[in-house]
């Protein structure tokens, strides 16, 4: 049911622009006035979704201890994994955006010779997450060409790298094969293995079936049903400098690219997509382990009346003597 | 709201980002329409104008694979017309500036094309 209804929402955005563009105004619609909606609605959204995530207070650190902490002077801390300082912090969020350090410890259990309850690791949806995240950049990155006049040259040397074998004609990027077979298989992930499919909604089909959709297209419009991509830097090239223009000519193909993208952008903030952002304000990622070396106080604490161990010993010195336990002082 | 500087430094960067590209272009105060090409001097090409737009390069690979590979060196144009498949001597005979044909688009979709590896620019030998 969750993978139907995500089918037919993306089977009905790709309808739209392909059946409405061409229709009178429809292209100043669908190439100018939701491109810059959504554009509105994904920046603003985000910065709103951020500013209330900032709201709340997080007066703890909660440290997720994969490392040795900061303990006495010769046992050696893990500095990445249990970081106690700043530096140490900004390398372990360097780790996790760059890489998904994280998820790259993610396990597996599973019923082995009928009853016996093995866990094992399980590196693929990192490697297929890593694959898509990168490959998705380097194709956004790759897209400033339509963008930006003159391209700056470190714009034309991703390309030529990204084009690096030079096969078919125009020359296939290596992103865009990876970006389409990491989505594929992230989307096959959970419609194969029963009890991932058992917890899938339809918040985490949808987004896969998106981007696969604007890959999908990008890819067709670029190898396949080729158009006039001078027109459309026209178009890109007005929607970014505010001076925006359709020419003619375009296939309708572009404006179910564009609408796509567009239907990404609204979806974002309000989605599990906002990762993006959410991942610098994780607790657990973006703390130092300190808890231990400095005292961190809750914002909302109401002073406590504490009865600290030496006020303790004061009180009951000479009962304790008197059974003879060990005093501080004595 | 709480770490108020880092939150604010994040938000910065990120519109910074966003409107890169509205910066990039004004400060480069150059013209963002698509470029003019200059008319060619025949009056008909091998296929209509809207096919080539997007699909030149298709023809130009197909035409490559057939001449080199299986020696079919000619080609019969729309109007009956046969022709040398030839970049060097069919298409820049009518197109005469790569210059002012060729780079004009190619520089403004920042696309390298590699016929010149090999092809030598017919005016660079005169």
């Amino acid at each position: 049911m969750n993978l139907f209804f995500s089918l037919v929402v993306i089977a009905v955005l790709i309808a739209l622009p392909w059946l409405l563009v061409g229709a009178a105004g429809l292209d100043y619609l669908f190439g100018v006035i939701v491109p810059y909606v959504a554009l509105a609605v994904f920046v603003v959204g985000l910065i709103m979704r951020v500013l209330q995530w900032a709201r709340l207070p997080v007066p703890f650190r909660t440290p997720t201890t994969c490392g040795q902490q900061k303990s006495l002077p010769w046992i050696k801390p893990s500095r990445l994994e249990n970081p106690h300082s700043t530096l140490g912090v900004i390398g372990r969020m360097l780790l996790e955006v760059l890489f998904f350090r994280s998820l790259f410890r993610n396990t597996r259990s599973e019923l082995r010779d009928s009853s016996r309850l093995t866990y094992f690791a399980d590196k693929w949806l990192w490697a297929g997450g890593l694959a898509f995240h990168w490959a998705f950049l380097i194709v956004v990155a790759r897209h400033f060409r339509f963008f930006l006049e003159p391209v700056p040259w470190c714009v034309s040397v991703m390309e030529g790298l990204d084009s690096f074998f030079q096969v078919g004609l125009p020359i296939i990027y290596l992103t865009d094969v990876i970006i389409i077979a990491a989505l594929t298989y992230l989307f096959f992930r959970r419609i194969i293995n029963p009890r991932l499919r058992y917890i899938s909604l339809a918040a985490d089909y949808f987004p896969l079936l998106l981007l696969l959709g604007i890959a999908v297209s990008g890819v067709w419009m670029r190898y396949f049903d080729k158009t006039d991509i001078v027109g459309i830097k026209e178009l890109t090239m007005g929607l970014v400098t505010l001076s925006p223009v359709v020419p003619e000519g375009i296939s309708a193909l572009f404006f179910v690219h564009l609408f796509l993208v567009s239907a990404l952008l609204i979806y974002f903030p309000f989605s599990k997509l906002v990762h993006a952002g959410g991942v610098f304000f994780s607790p657990t990622r973006n703390l130092a382990n300190n808890n231990r070396v400095k005292r961190h106080i809750n914002p909302w604490d109401y002073p406590v009346k504490v009865h600290t161990y030496e006020e303790y010993e004061d009180e009951f010195r000479d009962v304790m003597k008197a059974a003879e336990m060990p005093l501080e002082k004595e | 709201m709480y770490d108020a500087g880092k939150v604010i430094l994040g938000i910065v960067v990120f519109l910074a980002l966003v409107t890169f590209p509205l910066w990039y272009n004004l400060a480069g105060e150059v013209s963002v329409a698509a470029p003019e090409l200059e008319k060619a001097e025949g009056s008909q090409c091998v296929q209509d104008a809207e096919w080539m737009r997007g699909h030149h390069m298709d023809l130009l690979d197909d035409w490559r694979d057939e001449v080199v590979r299986d020696g079919e060196r000619y080609f019969v144009g729309p109007d009956g017309q046969r022709m040398e498949k030839s970049l060097s001597n069919t298409c820049l005979s009518c197109h005469v500036n790569k210059d002012k044909f060729c780079d004009r688009c190619h520089n403004y979709m920042s696309v390298d094309p590699y016929c010149w590896d090999c092809h030598v620019i017919p005016k660079e030998v005169m």
